[in-house]
């Protein structure tokens, strides 16, 4: 059906709560698109002004200036607006965590500090008020990380599971998953003579040699672990199957000490970053660096290694007294001028929609425009391994775009239009609808007598 | 802790000669600056004169005096300093004291610590006053301040002059310590629902009646003449409830459900006294027609929510809902990291509700003076108030807005090129101790101390569900 698009630009939000009651318009029959007249931010070269978006089958079937419109396309005027990838956000708790404090909602952190067999996407809630929340503000996939529990907290054990890709639509997870594993969490065992401890309130301090004791056996154990995994992998190759014992343990494991699954280590302190490379360049694990406080005193280091870096919130204090003030906001555009891949990311579940703040307040200490557009999209997609599918407007990729009424950056942007898997999806979710319900709550209001 | 008290040590030294040269009582005139003056528009290419840390003038067509100091702003906005209206930064301890369900006789005013680096943190992020307040662990909480980010003053020098003190109530899952784990061998402190809450208010108020009117009629008759009169035993507890009782003293409340703010409301009519702020008050928009009645300000965040039950139902349009049904809303940190953004947060309640830009600089400046009695003296940037200020390289509602300076009572406490200048030198400085230090162990060979680390989490959002039961 040819909409005229008009008519949607000036209704949109009605528009939106009317004709999409659901998070797409269909799953059934596939809807093809044309964004029209839009400026393009394809982030795979110069912008495209005034260009078309075609979107097919779920994928993006063509941009550019001149593309011809199917004639079976609907018609979505992006006049006066932009057009983006739509946003990634790759280290969260989004559906394993409804409510922080009320633990019959947290399915984040599992007993036991080894526990390599637990994936996210197993318990990813699609029903959680979190993403329509999210996506409404241009958040369309992002990674489920079990074991993590907001930047600086490491709540699930030391191998706290394996991270799962999704898109932030879909009835279930078979509809939402981009990849069911998209890397091993590891939460690096961090040498703290000063914990902060719930239960009592109060600031613990440990002796520093019992800290070590305790840092020298948990390396000793991970380091045992990835043995076996790797005897396992032998055994299994190389062994009798009759004699053969599974273990599921180890089995999920073995990709990892293949290298075939990175480990997402989180790290903070520059002698965690340093000691946490150190491990896994001799145990050939291929790693991603996850919260990064401190990645700017160890720049050599992780351009010399390769080491992408998942960045915690910009918008932090900084990890020292004596640290400069802005050192959490200047640290991205350090980490760029040293040449070292990196993506923003929320560490969150309810700030997850803060992704385009804390990009943009890198911006405004120094890191350019576009990088920070690519460490929002792009990079985040590269890092995990998927970028032929993600991170870019370009023929092939899915059709994970929003439409906005400027820079996504910018605090005072609005997502206009949202697609995901190439379809036009509801931005409709619990605040709109809290907004809507008592914006009409009638003014004679029953007053509290005085 | 000994690298992060050198630390403090450092930043001080820093901090001194902005304070020391400005202490002159000069004449400062800031120039070609886009001027956002809240109460009046925005002046393009204006001028502000500054004398005795009072704003002299505002306007397009001053002239800098011969030897006034200026601070050349082209291209630059300055806006009133942000105002701060919930924080918990310079205390020195804890924030709670949270075993009896009534505290009101601690009082945050003892225990201000200057040397919090929040405070210059902060202050770099436009923040030139702030309601520093008690923790959330009980009903009726400690005695609270304003104070006023004046860095390398002593603490003696923090409090904001003429400013009504306060108290924390707290209404809600914090005080009945929903996300709190007793630990092992302590008893469970009632109250343990919003009706014990309730209860513990009306109590602690008909005990501050009687308390007022054994001191009136000991004060009537010693005024009668009477001779060997014994005066009533003074009660620390009641003291600033009955100056809650008599106007002396502003009630700032804690508070999420619009139910429980219902029942404040009644609580406080029935012993007339009146709550002067709501603060967080997340489901203020349910009840926003009530809030505007009652008349007073509501304090809130820009889109926190879901850290736990009783935020479930929050909404990023809280902040524009209310506005719009006229209630006197502001936008708070709880955070000394959110109040470096305050700015930031403001300008979210444009994207969500639609609010003016005018009308979201006024939830950071004009409403919380308003709020806390003192928009006669900060809020707005108009010809006899303080010289509060923060001036922006950008529009401070962008994302991309950083504080070049900050002043307060016209001195500069915050200049971002001088402390990004000083950096060198204090690293030297640092490491030269460092050396010296590790110098001193080597001969010395004593035990390790433990390096500071994982403060503990000061605000109500911070990680972790047990940490939300207490702020």
């Amino acid at each position: 059906v040819k909409t005229r698009a008009r008519s949607w630009g000036r209704t949109w939000f009605v528009a939106i709560l009317v004709a999409i009651p659901t998070w797409a318009q269909s799953t059934a029959t596939s809807t093809t698109y044309a964004i029209q007249g839009g400026k393009i931010f394809t982030l795979a070269g110069a912008p495209i002004e005034k260009g078309t978006v075609i979107i097919r089958d779920g994928k993006i079937a063509a941009v550019g200036a001149n593309v011809a419109v199917p004639s079976d396309a609907q018609m979505i005027d992006a006049t006066g607006l932009q057009v983006y990838p739509g946003l990634f956000d790759p280290v969260t708790q989004i559906g394993l965590s409804e409510v922080s404090a009320v633990s019959a909602t947290q399915d984040i952190s599992e007993l036991g500090d080894y526990n390599p067999e637990l994936v996210a996407a197993t318990a990813v809630n699609p029903a959680s008020a979190h993403i329509a929340v999210t996506r409404a503000d241009g958040i369309t996939e992002v990674i489920a990380a079990p074991g993590t529990a907001g930047f600086d907290s490491q709540a699930g054990g030391i191998i706290a599971g394996q991270a799962s890709a999704f898109h932030l639509a879909g009835w279930t997870m078979e509809e939402m998953q981009i990849k069911r594993s998209v890397a091993m969490v590891v939460n690096w065992p961090s040498i703290q003579t000063r914990a902060f401890d719930f239960s009592t309130f109060r600031v613990k301090q440990k002796p520093y040699s019992d800290v070590k004791k305790e840092y020298d056996k948990n390396v000793n154990q991970l380091s045992d672990w990835l043995d076996r995994a790797r005897h396992y992998a032998q055994a299994k190759e190389k062994g009798s199957p009759a004699l053969f014992e599974r273990d599921l343990k180890l089995e999920a494991l073995v990709p990892v000490v293949e290298g075939k699954l990175p480990v997402l280590v989180v790290a903070d302190e520059e002698r965690d970053i340093r000691n946490a490379e150190e491990f896994c360049s001799k145990q050939n694990l291929k790693m991603i660096l996850a919260g990064g406080a401190e990645a700017w005193k160890v720049k050599e280091l992780l351009k010399d290694k390769k080491i992408p870096v998942i960045l915690g919130p910009t918008e932090r204090l900084p990890e020292e007294e004596d640290t400069p003030y802005d050192k959490p906001m200047t640290q991205p555009s350090e980490l760029f001028a040293a040449g070292i891949p990196f993506a923003f990311s929320s560490f969150g579940t309810a700030f997850s929609r803060r992704l385009p703040q804390y990009a943009g307040s890198a911006v405004a200490y120094g890191l350019p425009h576009d990088e920070a557009l690519k460490a929002v999209t792009l990079n985040a997609a590269q890092i995990f391994g998927l970028a032929d599918q993600l991170g870019t407007i370009e023929p092939g990729k899915l059709g994970n775009i929003i439409v906005t009424n400027g820079d996504p950056l910018e605090i005072q942007t609005q997502v206009r239009y949202l697609f995901i898997k190439g379809q036009l999806t509801s931005m409709d979710n619990r605040h709109r609808e809290l907004y809507e319900q008592y914006r009409k709550r009638p003014k004679e209001a029953e007053q509290v007598a005085h | 802790m000994k690298r992060a008290r050198l630390g403090i040590a450092i930043l001080l030294t820093a901090a001194a000669p902005i304070a020391t040269r400005a202490q002159n009582p000069d004449t400062i005139f800031i120039q070609n600056a886009t001027v956002l003056t809240v109460t009046h528009g925005n002046i393009e290419h204006g001028s502000i004169l500054i004398r005795d840390g009072k704003i002299a003038a505002v306007g397009a067509d001053l002239k800098a005096q011969e030897g006034v100091t200026v601070i050349d702003a082209s291209g630059q906005f300055v806006m009133p300093g942000i105002i701060d209206c919930h924080s918990h930064i310079a205390i020195d301890g804890g924030v709670n004291e949270g075993a009896p369900a009534v505290s009101s006789m601690a009082n945050i005013k003892d225990v201000l610590n200057p040397d919090d680096i929040d405070i210059y943190r902060d202050l770099a992020g436009g923040v030139t006053a702030a309601n520093i307040l008690h923790g959330s662990a009980n009903p009726i909480g400690g005695q609270t301040i304003v104070i006023k980010l004046r860095w390398g003053k002593p603490a003696s020098a923090l409090p904001f002059e003429g400013a009504l003190p306060g108290i924390k109530f707290a209404l809600g899952e914090n005080p009945k310590h929903s996300n709190f784990t007793v630990p092992p061998g302590v008893a469970a402190r009632y109250p343990a629902t919003r009706l014990g809450v309730e209860e513990v208010i009306r109590q602690a108020f008909t005990e501050a009646r009687e308390y007022r009117k054994q001191w009136d009629d000991y004060n009537q008759r010693k005024a009668a003449g009477e001779q060997n009169l014994i005066p009533p035993r003074r009660n620390e507890q009641l003291e600033p409830l009955v100056e809650v009782l008599d106007g002396k003293r502003y009630v700032h409340v804690h508070c999420y459900r619009a139910d429980e703010i219902l029942m404040l409301m009644r609580v406080a009519n029935e012993f007339g006294f009146k709550v002067r702020t709501w603060q967080h008050v997340l489901e203020g928009y349910k009840i926003a027609d009530e809030l505007a009645a009652y008349g007073a300000g509501a304090s809130t965040f820009s889109d926190w929510w879901a850290y736990k039950m009783e935020a479930y139902d929050a909404i990023p349009y809280n902040a524009a809902l209310m506005t719009e049904r006229g209630v006197v809303v502001s936008v708070n940190s709880d955070d000394a990291q959110e109040a470096r953004q305050l700015n930031q947060e403001a300008a979210k309640s444009m994207k969500y509700g639609g609010l003016s830009a005018n009308d979201a600089l006024k939830l950071i400046t004009l409403n919380p003076a308003i709020q806390l009695g003192l928009d006669n003296r900060a809020g707005s940037i108009d010809v006899g108030k303080d010289a509060d200020l923060a001036i922006y390289n950008h529009d401070p509602l962008s994302v991309y807005a950083v504080v070049q300076k900050t002043l307060i009572d016209g001195q500069v406490y915050f200049d971002r090129e001088r402390d990004i200048a000083q950096r060198a030198e204090l690293a030297k400085e640092k490491q030269a101790l460092l050396d010296k230090e590790k110098k001193a162990s080597e001969e010395k060979k004593p035990e390790k101390k433990p390096e500071q680390k994982n403060r503990p989490p000061k605000s109500d959002i911070a990680d972790g569900g047990a940490a939300r039961g207490a702020l």
